[in-house]
């Protein structure tokens, strides 16, 4: 098991460091260039030209592709990720600074999602085509197919504007979370309820359900137990992608609730071409991605006996 | 004493080609310590009957009719009094026993869970029990066993497993729906012998299900042959095996031994379609004209026309 993760985390290297290979190369694509655009950004107006070749320059940014690509990965090399060309801040401070916010955002609407899916999920499995199963049909309907935008925009208006109850924006206290991390938690709890709901239905036909009523257990043990743990798999893959994904920063989400996650700040970055931030989000955002992908994998081999790693049996 | 008593047990299933209809007018009777062997070739119904006694059919299935455990119609307890009935009365064992044990479990966590639902006790003395029941069906090194998980079981080891599963029941009733027939013929009878030590053993009955003759001839007292969701013939094994009444009786002995020549023609009828009068007799030899009109009574023991006449 060690040697399968130490394994794993040596492939990522390759993933990450390509990953963030390739978004340098596709922004190197796009025409336009940084130092204009970080200049009159700056100076809210043209730019002269003897202030783009200075900044260029000064940046390493008149090299070739190559050149650029080989200064950077001999700065990774020393753990150092640069500086951004908009703010003049080292890379990984900008980083950390905001990524807690994103963490707490994205964990949050994680459990919050967790917490409502399973139960409902297992509830309409349960009493598949009840009243109560139709219901959570169309409610979960409705919450996949609700544009983020839109219903963060009725959250704000219901519970801060007419209810009074929560800040509709801002950064620090529990309530300030509540509204966002519903917004992000409604969508990925309709998607998890309804694999739950699927994966307890695909297991109840199996025959080992039927010995575990033989044997006079009542459902809760049933479903509860035996059922349950086998639709794990199905289930921790999703909420791993999905935590993932929100991770990497939810643009419209913090941007409506002036939520101080990475995800504006990384998209600001990408309208400048502010490389060093753009490569360096990637690499970390990429390096979570493999680490969740680990987490699901070890949890596999946790919860299903007949997946070991490492050819041990 | 009877111990078991189905009575003019009917099951239909709704499918997507049409209703199946598994099970038509059928009585058969359990006695205490006695051991029943329902004969029948394939899907004619008779895990369906099995699992109409444990109550655990699907729910779109019609079922009218009545089961009586000691006297009890299964029928009409709640479904808490009849998980106890299954935890404490009736137990039963499935074919294909690598899929009936729950793959994320170990094999041992699954024998002392039925033995602590039975025995009400702790973690500690149910998996004590456990070991000893692994002990019981043979299963060596049952303290590494215990451990481990079905994928790592054989399908010998698997259904002995689900023995002591059904045994930790200490059951007064045990259903063996074909307990052998995705074994190993080597296995095979080794199971069979271990059902038989163990049903003396623990005095419980046994309703064994098979489509194997001479197992069933070698473990049995009494026999009902079954076909095509009907019960053709039923009586002791001597009785049955001295002198059989019934022509698809005749037939499935004619497989056994070289007394009776008739092997059966054709195929069983599809249970979602089957033929006006007597189900048997577009395969049957004997045929009348009556036959193909009417559907016989159950006389004696036998459901012919042949033997009505008399
Ligand atoms: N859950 C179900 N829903 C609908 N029809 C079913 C169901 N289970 C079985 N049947 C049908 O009922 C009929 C009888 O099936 P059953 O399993 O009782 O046969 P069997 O005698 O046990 O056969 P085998 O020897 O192959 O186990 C078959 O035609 C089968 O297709
Ligand atoms: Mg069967």
């Amino acid at each position: 098991m060690i040697k399968f993760i130490l394994y794993r985390l040596f492939i990522s290297l390759f993933v990450i460091v390509g990953a963030s290979i390739i978004s340098f190369a596709l922004i190197s694509i796009v025409p336009g260039n940084s130092a204009e655009s970080i200049l009159s950004a700056e100076l809210a107006n043209d730019p002269k030209l003897e202030e783009v070749r200075f900044f260029m320059e000064k940046h390493g940014l008149h090299n070739t592709f190559l050149i650029q690509l080989s200064q950077w990965l001999k700065m990774l090399l020393k753990c150092n990720l640069g500086t951004s060309l908009r703010t003049g801040e080292s890379v990984l401070i900008e980083f950390c600074s905001r990524f807690p916010a994103t963490l707490e955002l994205a964990v949050s609407s994680t459990l919050l999602a967790v917490i409502a899916a399973l139960p409902l999920g297992i509830l309409s499995a349960v009493k598949h085509n009840s009243l109560i199963d139709h219901i959570s049909r169309i409610v979960s309907l409705w919450g996949v197919s609700m544009p983020n935008f839109w219903l963060a925009l009725l959250l704000i208006w219901i519970f801060g504007v007419v209810l009074g109850l929560l800040p509709t924006y801002g950064y620090g206290e529990i309530k300030h979370l509540v509204l966002p991390a519903v917004t992000l938690g409604t969508g990925m709890s309709a998607i998890l309820m309804r694999l739950q709901r699927a994966s307890i239905l695909e297991v109840l036909n199996k025959n080992y359900i039927r010995t575990a009523r033989a044997k006079g257990l009542n459902e809760w043990s049933v479903i509860g137990k035996h059922a349950f743990k086998n639709t794990l798999i199905p289930v921790a893959t999703t909420i791993g992608t999905q935590l993932a994904h929100l991770l990497s920063g939810v643009v419209i989400v913090e941007q409506i609730f002036a939520w101080p996650g990475i995800g504006h700040f990384l998209v600001d970055s990408i309208n400048t071409k502010d490389f060093p931030v753009i490569q360096g989000f990637v690499l970390i955002i990429a390096f979570f991605y493999v680490c969740i992908n680990l987490a699901v994998d070890i949890f596999y081999a946790l919860f299903d006996p007949r997946i070991r790693y490492g050819g041990r049996n | 004493m009877t111990l078991l008593n189905i009575v003019d047990l009917n099951i239909s299933l709704p499918t997507t080609s049409g209703i199946v209809t598994a099970s038509n007018g059928i009585s058969l009777e359990i006695g205490q310590g006695e051991t029943h062997c329902l004969i029948g070739e394939s899907g004619c119904g008779k895990t369906i009957v099995a699992l109409a006694i444990m109550r655990l059919l699907p729910v779109n299935a019609k079922i009218s009719g009545k089961i009586f455990l000691n006297g009890v119609n299964l029928f009409s307890l709640s479904n808490k009094e009849m998980r106890q009935i299954r935890r404490e009365q009736i137990a039963m064992i499935f074919e294909q026993p690598q899929s009936c044990l729950n793959p994320v479990f170990s094999v041992g966590s699954q024998i002392a869970e039925a033995v602590k639902i039975r025995d009400k006790c702790s973690a500690k003395a149910s998996k004590e029990k456990a070991l000893e029941l692994m002990r019981n069906v043979q299963i060596p090194d049952s303290h590494k066993r215990y451990h481990h998980y079905p994928h790592e079981y054989s399908g010998g080891m698997a259904q002995r497993a689900m023995i002591a599963m059904a045994m930790a029941l200490r059951p007064a009733l045990l259903i063996a729906d074909e307990p052998t027939t995705s074994l190993d013929v080597t296995i095979q009878a080794q199971i069979m012998e271990l059902i038989k030590d163990l049903v003396v053993q623990f005095n419980t009955s046994l309703f064994l299900i098979t489509h194997d003759l001479e197992a069933a001839f070698s473990m049995c007292g009494h026999v009902s042959i079954m076909y095509a969701g009907f019960i053709m013939e039923k009586g002791t094994v001597e009785n049955i095996i001295k002198s059989p009444k019934h022509p698809y009786t005749k037939a499935l002995l004619s497989t056994i031994s070289s007394e009776y020549s008739s092997p059966v023609r054709g195929m069983p009828p599809e249970l979602t379609k089957l033929p006006a009068g007597c189900v048997f007799h577009p395969r049957c030899s004997n045929a009348m004209p009556v036959c193909s009109k009417i559907d016989p009574q159950m006389e004696k023991g036998v459901r012919c026309h042949l033997t009505m006449k008399i």
